[in-house]
């Protein structure tokens, strides 16, 4: 058999039909919901009498207008209450299994799934979500999807797809302390800009991938679609089933040395091709910030922003230039020393218990900066839980931040929690599009690091300055 | 899903670059429960002012958009969230065509799936259509599905690039779902058999 790479051995793995001058038939393993991208695709299934085929591969959450001020139940307005009241009443009525606010097992979909244990190598998961990429990160073959193709999924457990490339990003060397699993795809994102993955599956390689951990994993493959790519993923390995073992819905006994003697023959074999492969060198990378509206404008935190002048096609240069006036920033000056109104670490990009872990370590004993908002928003009640116990939570509102409630939060700033216009804030989350955050924010995207330092000092900060003193 | 095969229309010109679907609509506009009516929010921040008053400068609200039914923007348009929201308010708007050099792969098949159809062509024949479009506002452009062709001033002609399946569906009005479902032999089977 011809050598082929992790993405053609999962593809191959669930083509159903593939008709010549037709799109693959693609079985579907799990498909996560949640209220705002799947109340049209339940209402297409009554219009035409139909079932939901496979209950039991389909997962629901509450994640994206959910609040999350402590003990309330309080939802931003009454559009929101009736969409997460339709999920509710979807959920029941096709026998779709819901994990909904007030759940003990309640969290943001692209977190509760891996931590569940539903997300599995080998899997194909998708979800109306662009983040779904998530999941790559256990070698599953995961994307997001409209809501056209969630009601196609509901009804028939398929897709159609037609296959995409495969771009490999091969990530050599070793992370520097202070450099994270966010700096890594920030880093591609500045290099290969937010189209340059169009088109693609990633496989990430690289030693520096092999030694993040699964968290650091999901937040590189999480931001795979901020790269263009429809999906990232990332061979299994001994990290991979060490983080599933014992996890509620990963096999048990058996099935688990099943499982596994499978999961070890997901990997690309030698001599398989990608379509294009990008390097990127560990060793040289630092602590990355965005400075524009989108998240291919980034650069070092120590660097100066671009100059007009570094752009030679107008249209880039237009971009750039919008850019700029849009966050009010100096083309040509450096961000350390901007000062910053808020700070918000969470987000399905950086919300899991090792990324609480990084920004406490920098809070710990410090204060937040006189007028910064802060706000840590873990991703599941499952990472709120752990957190506390390792008293996380004291660290944080000792320091001065908000300790919140799971949920999407200020990333997508539909709950409520949001940038007032104008202001600054560093970020964890995904995206800097202009008016993410809240209408008229502006958002500097960074790891966990970078932004607890920015909480600290009020201002853009190498977070190296804070870990060395 | 309506049916597309030829279009003749002005055309709106929006040259950003990298155009999000967060700015196509903005995500407090997603706790509707339903497809309609997401046309008043499309470009919404960009298209009106504080007071909710339309901005005078952005080229939506421009006398010569109205009624235009396609749209030419810049280079990887629709990046970003997975929203079909997006194509909804473009569709609400009115539009049915979206003239880019190149389009982000969620938004691209969420359109297709809308009868809204992404016409991917080359800078130059990009530049070309925005410039004839930019100068004179009143400029008609025909989109051809059948042949694959767009057509503007002074005979500039180009192709575009659609797969045979979303072409036919296009062209028929057919939905997709439909497609799928006449597979369900072969899905029960492939079911039976991994297990």
């Amino acid at each position: 058999m011809e050598p082929r790479t992790l993405f053609q051995k999962v593809w191959d793995e669930h083509v159903v039909v593939q008709e010549p001058d037709r799109p693959a038939v693609l079985y579907i393993d799990l498909q996560l919901i949640h209220e705002v991208t799947s109340p049209q695709a339940f209402t297409g299934l009554r219009e035409r009498g139909l079932e939901v085929r496979r209950p039991d591969k389909t997962i629901a959450t509450m994640d994206h207008s959910t609040p999350t001020l402590p003990k309330s139940l309080w939802v931003i307005d009454d559009q929101a209450k009736a969409q997460l009241g339709q999920l509710e009443r979807n959920c029941a009525d096709f026998g779709v299994e819901l994990f909904a606010l007030g759940d003990s097992r309640n969290g943001i979909v692209h977190v509760i799934g891996p931590e569940r244990g539903f997300t599995q190598p080998g899997k194909t998961i998708v979800c109306g979500d662009s983040h779904t990429s998530t999941h790559g990160a256990f070698g599953a073959l995961a994307f997001g999807i409209g809501t056209s193709e969630v009601e196609h999924v509901l009804a028939t457990q398929c897709l159609l797809q037609r296959k995409p490339k495969t771009l490999e990003v091969r990530v050599d060397g070793q992370l520097m302390p202070g450099v994270t699993a966010k700096d890594i795809i920030l880093a591609l994102c500045a290099q290969i800009g937010t189209g340059g993955g169009t088109g693609h599956v990633i496989e990430f390689t690289g030693s520096a991938i092999r030694d993040l951990d699964m968290e650091g994993r999901m937040t590189v493959c999480n931001m795979s679609i901020e790269a263009g790519a429809r999906a990232g993923m990332i061979a299994p390995d001994e990290t991979t089933f060490e983080y599933l073992k014992g996890r509620e819905r990963a096999p048990r006994g058996a099935d688990w040395d099943a499982a596994v003697e499978r999961w070890n023959g997901l990997r690309t074999d030698e001599g398989a091709t990608f379509d294009k492969t990008v390097l990127i060198d560990a060793n040289k990378l630092e602590p990355m910030i965005t400075y524009g509206t989108n998240p291919g404008m980034g650069m070092h935190v120590g660097e100066s922003m671009p100059t007009t002048d570094s752009f030679d096609d107008p249209s880039q240069r237009a971009a750039f230039e919008k850019a700029m006036a849009y966050m009010d920033l100096q083309p040509g000056e450096p961000l350390l020393g901007q000062r910053i109104d808020v700070v918000f670490i969470g987000s399905c990009t950086n919300s899991r218990i090792g990324d609480l872990r990084m920004a406490a370590g920098v809070f710990s004993g410090r204060k937040v900066a006189d007028g910064v908002r802060t706000l840590v928003v873990p991703g599941s009640h499952d990472i709120k839980k752990q957190a506390e116990s390792e008293g996380l939570d004291q660290i944080f509102k000792e320091a001065g931040a908000e300790w919140r409630e799971p949920g999407c939060s200020m990333c997508i700033a539909m709950n409520g929690d949001n940038l007032e216009p104008g202001q600054y804030a560093v970020s964890t989350s995904n995206r800097n599009f202009e008016g993410r955050q809240g209408k008229g924010g502006r958002t500097f995207l960074a790891s966990p690091l970078t932004a607890a330092a920015a909480a600290i000092t009020g201002e853009v900060t190498d977070p190296r300055s804070l870990l060395l003193s | 899903m309506a049916q597309f095969t030829t279009l003749t229309s002005h055309a709106v010109p929006l040259p950003a670059e990298n155009v999000d679907t967060d700015q196509i609509i903005p995500a407090r506009f997603l706790k509707v429960t339903d497809k309609n009516g997401l046309g008043d929010s499309l470009f919404c921040d960009w298209r009106y002012l504080e007071d909710g008053s339309d901005n005078p400068e952005f080229v939506l609200n421009e006398a010569a958009s109205q009624g235009a039914q396609i749209l030419i923007a810049g280079n990887n348009f629709g990046s970003g969230s997975s929203r079909e929201h997006a194509p909804w308010a473009l569709v609400g708007w009115g539009f049915r065509a979206i003239i880019s050099t190149g389009f982000a792969d969620i938004f691209k098949s969420n359109s297709l799936k809308n009868g809204l159809l992404p016409v991917e062509v080359s800078s130059d024949v990009y530049k070309a259509l925005l410039e004839a479009v930019q100068l004179d506002r009143s400029t008609k452009i025909t989109i051809d599905l059948p042949t694959q062709s767009v057509t503007g001033l002074d005979g500039l002609e180009a192709t575009f690039p659609i797969d045979a399946f979303s072409k036919h569906c296009l062209l028929e009005g057919l939905d997709q779902l439909a497609y799928l479902l006449s597979f369900d032999g072969q899905i029960t089977n492939y079911e039976q058999e991994r297990t």
